[in-house]
């Protein structure tokens, strides 16, 4: 998508289905295991408690690009496995971005029906429009990646047929 | 109906783009903003909004007494996947980039 101007969003909303199960999808974003597989290829690590820290570690191939070691910083404001995980979310790998402050993160996990989950994403980005370009996919052509529909999408790749398109290398090319 | 049949019906109508399109300039509307930027009734316009939102192309959320909707690109996202190489993705968004650009509208 290219660069799309005079877009004010404050909150950013990403749903899909996986056909797995709640506890999979859980297990896919909060283990660090999982997370570096897919997507971005971030190892997050979580300390699953109210007021716990979040550290998202960059890759090895972003590290390579001459990335720091950390993504992005955090803490959980509410942990309900495997139904709902609240965070707050701060990109600090970049400094422009990094000076927007932390936004604020939610994973909302349900049954969908025989065998899928619904995976909803609620990404409140008040206050934060160089995140919420980085996050929409609007610098992917930068070389940016495709931010979290690319992301959701690969993660469905990988739950439903055990490879995901990225191989957690982040953004090809 | 595939996930993918029901996509590609909710896209092709004017209407459900337009849509799509103010929600893309500015998310999290209601169905009264919605309505008020289209010269129809608030019945036809909540019957797009049903076929959307039955297509995952469009969430809506609880705000208080609102209902919000917000649109999701994902479903898009997964048909551009299924045809799109990850190793040609940069050429085909440089391209996509440079006739924005030439056109005036970047």
């Amino acid at each position: 998508m290219s660069t799309t101007t005079n877009r004010t969003v404050t909150t950013q909303v990403y749903r899909i289905y996986i056909k797995a199960t709640p506890q999979a999808v859980w297990d896919a974003i909060t283990q660090p295991e999982w997370t570096e597989r897919y997507g971005y290829g971030v190892r997050s690590e979580f300390d699953l408690r109210p007021g716990g820290a979040y550290r998202g570690l960059t890759s090895e191939a972003m590290r390579a690009m001459g990335a720091p070691e950390v993504a992005v910083e955090g803490e959980i404001i509410e942990a309900d496995p495997p139904r709902k995980l609240v965070q707050k979310w701060h990109m600090v790998m970049d400094p422009e971005v990094a000076a927007e402050g932390a936004t604020v993160l939610t994973y909302e996990i349900e049954t969908s029906g025989d065998g899928v989950t619904r995976l909803t994403l609620i990404h409140d980005i008040e206050g934060a429009p160089r995140l919420a370009l980085l996050v929409s996919g609007e610098m992917e052509g930068m070389g940016a990646g495709g931010g979290w529909s690319w992301v959701l999408s690969d993660l469905k790749s990988l739950l439903e047929t055990g490879t995901s398109f990225t191989n957690g290398g982040g953004p090809q090319g | 109906m595939s996930d993918d049949d029901r996509v590609f019906k909710a896209l092709a109508d004017p209407t459900r783009r337009f849509l799509l399109d103010r929600l893309l300039v500015r998310d999290g509307r209601t169905l009264t903003e919605l309505e008020s930027e289209l010269e129809m009734t608030r019945f036809g316009v909540m019957k797009h909004l049903r076929v959307l939102e039955d297509a995952g192309l469009v969430v809506t959320r609880r705000s208080g007494r609102e209902k919000l909707h917000f649109l999701n690109p994902v479903p898009i996202r997964l048909i551009h996947d299924r045809w799109i190489d990850k190793f040609t993705e940069r050429q085909l968004s440089a391209l996509a980039d440079l006739k924005a650009e030439l056109e005036g509208k970047a």
